[in-house]
């Protein structure tokens, strides 16, 4: 092959040249080490900010710790505690017990209803789902949470315009029984996200069975209950578990609405506000850690339970 | 608005819908959106209202625009916003750094590396996306407050170098493994070692992926009030979030138009990043599924 060795030649003899510092140090730690190398920074990190924290969490739940002195030993102590003898724990589970399980059906109801109505291949869906997607992402700011401490506030905008058909409200953030719900309308209002995950699985269902479905005569509410929604259940679990978490997990606009507090007398207490009152307010640690692990567990609880009911329900195409 | 909500979906651009049904899910969407962005709007007119005019104006528009509020919010404080601004924002940017730069790195290794205990790993990796932070929330606070970092930023910068965000690392996984491994594979004989390929094959082609990684850092981290609520005591050291906090519960309910003022101007970041990245922020829910 003449050419191919022109080319050769042309390129002249083959330098000698030494491996760089670089080469030999990758040579030098083989593709193994090279990974290792990569994985760093993460190891380091969840050695020492996940995996070491949590079991020491764990082990600071059976103690008695203030930050000041050694964490004391008190054995079950504080679990006995928290189940036989702390209402404000029994509370703080009612409250966030009741906002999960209103909010995110509530949440999920909307985001699914709109996402449907959007989904006829509407003038403006770009500008609709824009709008709708807005409040999730201001949603969780500090300034969202002082606007909605105005709005229903004794002379706030709600009761502004119910003033305006002779209706004479309350305060709804400092009245017990109303507080939690002004914080399931805040979470309803941000059913954006969901939506847009609701828009992304509807693209997925096949128009050709709705044609199959029309020729068959079937209705269009016949058709939602009998395709779309069968079809979309695993988006809706999809959905189902992260709303759910993300509720478990709130805690910005209990704590700027009530002021810190959870009030009035502990209707905004929400789960994590009393974590954060105990270990930040008094700095019990121990028992603020065994609080945290039974977060931990009603949250595996709930997700466990998710996953073992969702094959009666849930609907995989294969 | 529940019986358009039932009604099944169309295929789209259903052609022969009557006229009238369009027009009245038009009618039903419009009436929606007015009334999600109401509040905000309102009170985007409400900060540029006298005080005494918020309580009883439910009108979107004031009698007359002053612009005092904005000054008077600004300069409420011991300390400036300004100062709270600059302070969000090199959090933020820090964090975006740690994250892209960490996050890559362990994606890389997951997604294109072969190593002893990978799916070890990788399996603990993902345990950590469903571990509520509130587990590991104390102790971190112990071994920051012993390193003497509180009230000092570094709590909240240091664990993005650490990737301990492993949601994104999930993210950049899943896109790495959609490039064509022969690309790494002809670099590779061609004597490329994995740092190169990581640096000049992978990452230039992951923009997409990296870009919806830095705008949600950014946005969440600009939104967070927990972390700095327990790491930063001195109003100096006040991210924005802080400083409205203090805002409302200094001034309570007194002075309702700069306390707005300063809300919209906390707000006014996210709403630039929803507006120039609508489509990374919208596709990267759809196929993520982030909240």
């Amino acid at each position: 092959m003449p050419q191919t060795s022109d080319v050769m030649s042309g390129l002249g003899p083959v330098p000698n040249v030494r491996p760089t510092l670089r080469q030999r140090l990758v040579r030098g730690i083989g593709p193994a080490g090279a990974a290792y190398v990569f994985l760093f920074p993460w190891l380091a990190g969840f050695l020492v900010l996940t995996l070491g924290p949590a079991l020491y969490s764990l082990y600071l739940s059976f103690t008695d710790y203030d930050l000041i002195g050694a964490p004391r030993w008190t054995g079950l102590d504080n679990y006995t505690r928290i189940a036989t003898n702390d209402p404000k724990f029994a509370a703080s589970v009612r409250v966030t017990l009741t906002f999960v399980l209103l909010s995110v059906p509530l949440k999920l109801a909307f985001a699914l209803g709109i996402a449907v109505m959007l989904n006829r291949g509407l003038k403006g869906l770009t500008l609709y789902r824009a709008i709708f997607y807005l409040p999730s992402l201001l949603g969780t700011s500090v300034a969202i949470a002082i606007l909605w401490r105005q709005l229903f506030s004794g002379d706030g905008l709600v009761n502004g315009i119910l003033g305006q058909f002779g209706i004479d409200g309350p305060s709804w953030i400092s009245t017990p029984d109303t507080a939690l719900y002004t914080l399931v309308i805040l979470a309803i209002w941000q059913f954006g996200s969901p939506m847009i995950i609701f828009l992304a699985g509807l693209r997925q269902i096949p128009g050709d069975i709705y044609e199959a479905a029309e020729m068959d005569g079937a209705s269009k509410v016949r058709q939602f209950w009998r395709i779309t929604l069968p079809l979309l259940t695993p988006v809706i679990f999809f959905n189902a578990v992260v709303q759910t978490i993300e509720a478990f997990k709130a805690f910005t606009p209990a704590f700027i609405i009530s002021g810190g507090t959870g009030g009035p007398i502990d209707a905004t207490l929400f789960y994590t506000l009393y974590l954060y009152q105990e270990a930040f307010g008094y700095f019990r640690m121990g028992y603020a850690s065994a609080l945290a692990w039974i977060l931990l567990v009603i949250i595996a609880f709930f997700t466990a339970f998710s996953f073992l009911t969702a094959r009666y329900w849930v609907h995989y195409d294969d | 608005m529940t019986d358009a909500a039932l009604t099944p979906m169309e295929e789209p651009r259903a052609p022969g819908r009557p006229v009238w049904q369009s027009v009245l899910i038009h009618l039903v969407l419009v009436g929606i959106s007015f009334l999600m962005l109401y509040p905000i709007l309102w009170m985007l007119s409400a900060s540029f209202r006298p005080s005494q005019e918020i309580f009883n104006s439910t009108s979107l528009l004031p009698s007359q625009v002053r612009i005092e509020a904005y000054p008077e919010g600004w300069f409420a404080l011991r300390v400036s916003f300004g100062q709270f601004f600059w302070n969000s924002l090199v959090i933020s940017i820090l964090s975006v750094v740690g994250n892209v730069i960490a996050c890559s790195l362990a994606a890389f290794a997951f997604a294109r590396l072969a190593f002893p205990m990978r799916n070890f790993w990788f399996a603990l990796m993902l345990g950590t996306l469903m571990l509520p932070y509130h587990v590991t929330l104390i102790p971190q606070y112990v071994l920051f407050l012993n390193m003497g970092w509180v009230n000092t930023i570094l709590p909240l910068v240091v664990p993005k170098f650490l990737a301990t965000d492993a949601f994104f690392i999930f993210l950049m996984v899943q896109f790495f493994r959609g490039i064509p491994r022969e690309l790494d594979e002809a670099a590779r004989m061609d004597g490329c070692s994995p740092f190169r390929i990581y640096w000049k094959i992978i990452l230039p082609l992951s923009m997409p992926v990296l870009a919806t990684a830095a705008i949600f850092t950014f946005l969440w981290t600009w939104d967070d009030f927990f972390g700095p609520l327990i790491y930063l005591n001195e109003m100096s050291q006040y991210t924005v979030q802080l400083g409205l906090r203090s805002f409302i519960d200094s001034t309570g309910t007194s002075n309702w138009s700069a306390l707005f003022a300063m809300s919209i101007l906390s707000l006014l970041p996210v709403f630039l990043f929803f507006v120039f990245f609508q489509r990374l922020l919208i596709e990267g829910i759809a196929t993520t599924g982030m909240k």
